[in-house]
């Protein structure tokens, strides 16, 4: 039988505040345990929440960044258990009535030979506090409590189950986590936990429209292990199926070191979390105006960039594409356009030499050793004709290694392409001279001699030599 | 000295004719000589109390004082107040020390008044005799085989056998009135969102509102000039502007329109309570007040509805008290579980115990909205209720317990007796509205004692100038809220 998976995802992003969500305590990563806790992380009696707006403003944000519907209203509620990193034993999270409604995301998949964009539906998304930590082996015999971390706010995205490969779902969250990180609402960190993602996979016999029983893996903070988990997950539930087995719902973890993922509770027992709405809070109210200030403030989307790319410097859909993708590298794009650089050329650089050097050095683009204006001055040089694209190449790898600037380091390598037509005449003669049996072998008919002289003549010049014009100069001497 | 009111207590610290030390000196001494017994007071620290006073000789030597400045005031034991003990009345906080000020200790700090010392409570609030609490039952000065009432009954005892000049409580279903009632005093629980809840252990969030315990309207109009006001830190305070609570007391009653609810006179009111007021009636009646019949057709179901929504969120209040950070934590425990349920098992009373489980499994899934959202819908008929009486009169007035103080023990083993002493005043805070109870009269008990009865007055949302006004009036022409009672001089 044939089978599809079916891929939903839920992602935690801890919002880029200052401070908590429902106290004035510092959201910062690293601090030494509890020193981040204020008498409301601590849950100590009396204390009470109230709302950080910046929370509020970055839900909005996300919302209309994925056309969602904003709720004019929405409910803060308690959900209800034990636990000794949530302080208060209860999690003040968004239940019946979610900030963030309906919206949706494009996505560019690649997979294997295949190369499709596919429209992901978002459910919803809301609020919630981030619980504390526990500490396992910091002292013998007993566990630790860290609670720097509780009220941390998050925004929690949840989509439909929409997705029908690892390749969709992987594709769907690196997609968020450059779209989260190109609003500015959250830092991307998933090594410090600032992004997330539980996923639901199902599969069931292809053209059936019934969804099968599904298992959450929980807590996936990278594309890679994301990847392996739903491929290996897919496998285990297909196997398990064809084998005569059922599936039970729940909720499984992904070990890195094997590969599999194991069941951790089942859902019978899982917790019966007696939400309810939280009466210390009132209602979170968004007004149209409220939209509209946060609107204000958004940069531009990826869509609309990509959009204006296409149509103001005639890049092909999958270039825009491309420098869309983080805001820092269409940033970088817009600015080396900006300092005089030819569009297609940039795009070029920046998608090429650039993005493959930042790729090997594992740096983001924002930490590139080139300018957008030092690579602007590289390419106005290869524009005007002063180095050829070869030569480009090497001054690009000396301005990485912060060997000069552009001219300097032209200078200092003697990459100054030859374009006076004197000088490479006198190339070609001597070319032609040397090499009678190629010049026979081309007026017999052999096309691929021309190609070889031209060899011959660009070795002679060391590379300097315009090729435009050696080009032009053989076959006017060759008699073309 | 001990029967004067704060406003005659605040004159004399003025007039220098005594100051704050020695004036809190002496309340001590009467703690120590009749705390013993009546238990009201379960906290003291005297050092910090006299530092106070202290301090507070000092602002009004420098003519900085202000209407409550040196005067010391029994704290409810619910309210945190750092470097005090704050127990909310459970063996769960025996050993909790406040690392934060309440909004309301601070607004009287800022004032320069006094705390005296915290006073006993029913257990985390939930309790209508002051007998759930962990620190012994308290004892009603009129009679001391009976119980004050409660929760707030440390504060009404403290008040009633004049430890203290005047105290604060708290008030979910009745825990300002019905000890106020039973105890002789003028309690006001005002309207929910004017007292700041930051700093007040919770019971029922929704419910829960702050207010003052003291003998007299008008010194509750001093109190309520302090306690009130906007607090950031809570996100159900209201951001009004502060008004001045005192402006209307001496204003002229004629024509005030008082609605008597036909429900608060039915079955399961005591005679002798109908007696004392309907005799506080006609006394409004000779102060040009207009009397109108209203109905509060929903009244019989404020208890079922209070006792699903307060427990539901008390049990989610309650789940912070699990002995992980502070709060007792067993002793010997296996696991992690094990650690939870014998903390909890050990450090919580009976009655908190069944109003977490009751609360538990109203919210619990299946009987969430059999339970939690019809008991929702019933509050808003039950505020619907009091919207149309409030078009046809100005304020409501009628009983605000249905029996005088009882005996300790009588109702301790049937909750839903115990539960029935909040009947009138429940609907109250289901509504959000301003209540407030003062003393009527007395009924006599079977073994002959003089016990107070209390009149409740309900006011419209904000309109406690206007129910101090009617208040203040009848203490005028009355004298029942400056009688004492014996024994304890």
């Amino acid at each position: 039988m044939e089978w599809e998976v079916v891929i939903g995802l839920e992602t935690h992003t801890q919002l880029q505040t200052k401070t908590k969500i429902f106290s004035g305590a510092s959201t910062a990563f690293g601090s030494e345990p509890n020193t981040q806790a204020c008498v409301v992380s601590l849950a100590f009696p009396g204390v009470l929440p109230v709302l950080n707006q910046e929370a509020v403003k970055c839900a909005i944000k996300f919302g209309l960044a994925v056309n969602a519907e904003i709720a004019p209203r929405s409910v803060f509620a308690r959900k209800n258990y034990f636990y000794p990193d949530l302080p208060k034993g209860y999690q003040i999270s968004q239940y019946e009535l979610p900030v963030v409604g309906k919206g949706s995301m494009t996505i560019q998949v690649v997979n294997g030979d295949k190369a499709y964009e596919k429209v992901i539906n978002i459910t919803r998304a809301h609020l919630e506090e981030d619980a504390g930590k526990s500490v396992h082996g910091a002292q013998e015999g007993m566990s630790g409590i860290d609670l720097n971390r509780a009220g941390t706010p998050l925004l929690e995205i949840v989509t439909e189950p929409d997705m029908r490969s690892a390749a969709e779902a992987v594709a769907y969250a690196k997609k968020l986590h450059d779209l989260v990180q190109w609003i500015g609402i959250c830092d991307g960190n998933m090594q410090e936990g600032s992004f997330r993602c539980d996923v639901n996979v199902s599969v069931r016999p292809k053209g059936s429209d019934k969804l099968g029983t599904r298992r959450e893996i929980k807590n996936l903070n990278s594309f890679k292990f994301m990847q392996q988990a739903i491929e290996y997950e897919t496998s285990w539930q297909i196997e398990t199926l064809e084998d005569g087995g059922t599936i039970q719902q729940s909720t499984v973890l992904f070990n890195p070191d094997t590969g599999e993922t194991r069941a951790m509770r089942s859902k019978e027992e899982a917790n019966d979390y007696r939400y309810f709405p939280d009466p210390d809070l009132l209602p979170l109210a968004i007004s149209e105006s409220d939209i509209s200030n946060v609107k204000a403030d958004m940069p531009e989307l990826p869509e609309a960039m990509k959009a204006r790319f296409e149509a103001q410097y005639g890049l092909a859909h999958y270039d825009a594409n491309a420098l869309t993708s983080s805001r820092g590298t269409a940033n970088y794009f817009v600015a080396t356009v900006d300092a005089g650089s030819d569009a297609k050329l940039a795009a070029n650089w920046v998608m090429g030499s650039v993005s493959a050097k930042l790729n090997a050095e594992d740096k983001e683009i924002s930490e590139s050793p080139i300018s957008p204006n030092a690579l602007a001055s590289l390419i106005k040089r290869i524009q005007d004709g002063t180095i050829s694209n070869n030569a480009a190449k090497q001054v690009f790898e000396a301005m990485w290694a912060d060997e000069g600037d552009v001219d300097s380091i032209i200078e200092s390598k003697g990459l100054k392409q030859v374009s006076d037509s004197g000088a490479i005449e006198a190339i070609v003669d001597e070319v032609l001279a040397a090499n009678a049996a190629m010049v026979e072998e081309f007026k017999a008919g052999k096309e691929k001699a021309f190609n070889a002289l031209v060899g011959q003549a660009m070795k002679a010049s060391k590379g300097k030599a315009n090729p435009a014009q050696v080009n032009e100069i053989l076959k006017k001497k060759l008699g073309g | 000295m001990i029967n004067k009111s704060l406003k005659q207590l605040g004159a004399m610290l003025q007039g220098k004719e005594i100051s704050s030390v020695e004036m809190t000196q002496e309340f001590l001494n009467r703690i120590d000589r009749l705390n013993p017994e009546i238990n009201a007071f379960i906290t003291l620290d005297k050092d910090k109390t006299l530092a106070q006073a202290k301090h507070a000789d000092s602002l009004l030597a420098a003519g900085k004082g202000t209407a409550l400045t040196g005067l010391p005031i029994g704290q409810k034991d619910i309210f945190v107040a750092k470097g005090w003990r704050t127990t909310c009345g459970s063996k769960m906080l025996e050993t909790f020390i406040g690392p934060y000020d309440a909004d309301i200790i601070e607004r009287f700090d800022c004032v320069g008044a006094v705390n005296l010392g915290k006073t006993n409570m029913d257990e985390f609030a939930m309790g209508s005799s002051n007998e759930t609490s962990y620190y012994g039952k308290v004892q009603n000065p009129w009679d001391r085989s009976r119980v004050p009432g409660g929760s707030s009954g440390g504060s009404a005892a403290a008040v009633a056998a004049r430890l203290c000049a005047a105290a604060t409580g708290t008030d979910t279903g009745g825990s300002i009135r019905q000890p106020a009632s039973l105890c002789g005093l003028s309690g006001l629980k005002p309207t929910y969102g004017l007292a700041s809840r930051f700093g007040m252990i919770a019971f029922a969030s929704s419910l829960d509102q702050s207010g003052p315990m003291a003998k007299s309207c008008e010194d509750m109009a001093l109190m309520m000039n302090v306690l009130t006001g906007f607090d950031k830190r809570d996100s159900t305070s209201l951001n009004r502007e502060k008004e001045d609570y005192a402006r209307d007391l001496n204003k002229p009653l004629a024509g005030l329109k008082v609605g008597l609810p036909k429900e608060y006179f039915a079955e399961g009111l005591g005679a002798d309570i109908a007696k004392v007021v309907n005799e506080a009636i006609a006394e409004y009646k000779k102060l040009g007040a207009q009397i109108v019949d209203i109905s509060l057709p929903n009244t019989k179901l404020s208890i079922p509805v209070y006792y699903v929504l307060a427990p539901a969120e008390a049990s989610s209040n309650l789940s912070r008290f699990d002995g992980v950070r502070y709060g007792h934590r067993a002793k010997e425990y296996g696991d992690l579980m094990d650690m939870y349920c014998k903390s909890r098992a050990e450090g919580f009373g009976a009655e908190v115990k069944r109003r977490i489980l009751i609360g538990a499994y109203v919210l619990s899934a299946g009987y969430y909205d059999a339970y939690y959202i019809k008991a929702q819908q019933i509050r808003r008929l039950i505020a619907q209720d009091f919207e149309n009486a409030f078009k046809q009169c100005d304020i409501i007035m009628g009983p605000t317990a249905p029996s005088t103080a009882f005996k300790a023990g009588e109702k301790a083993d049937d909750p839903v007796a115990m539960y029935l002493q909040d009947i009138y005043t429940i609907a109250v805070n289901l509504a959000g509205l301003p209540g407030m109870s003062i003393p009527a009269g007395f009924a006599p008990s079977d073994d002959g004692k003089r016990l107070p009865v209390g009149l409740q007055i309900i006011g419209n949302y904000f309109d406690e100038a206007r129910m101090l006004n009617a208040g203040h009036a009848y203490q005028q022409v009355t004298d029942w809220h400056s009688q004492m009672p014996e024994g304890i001089e």
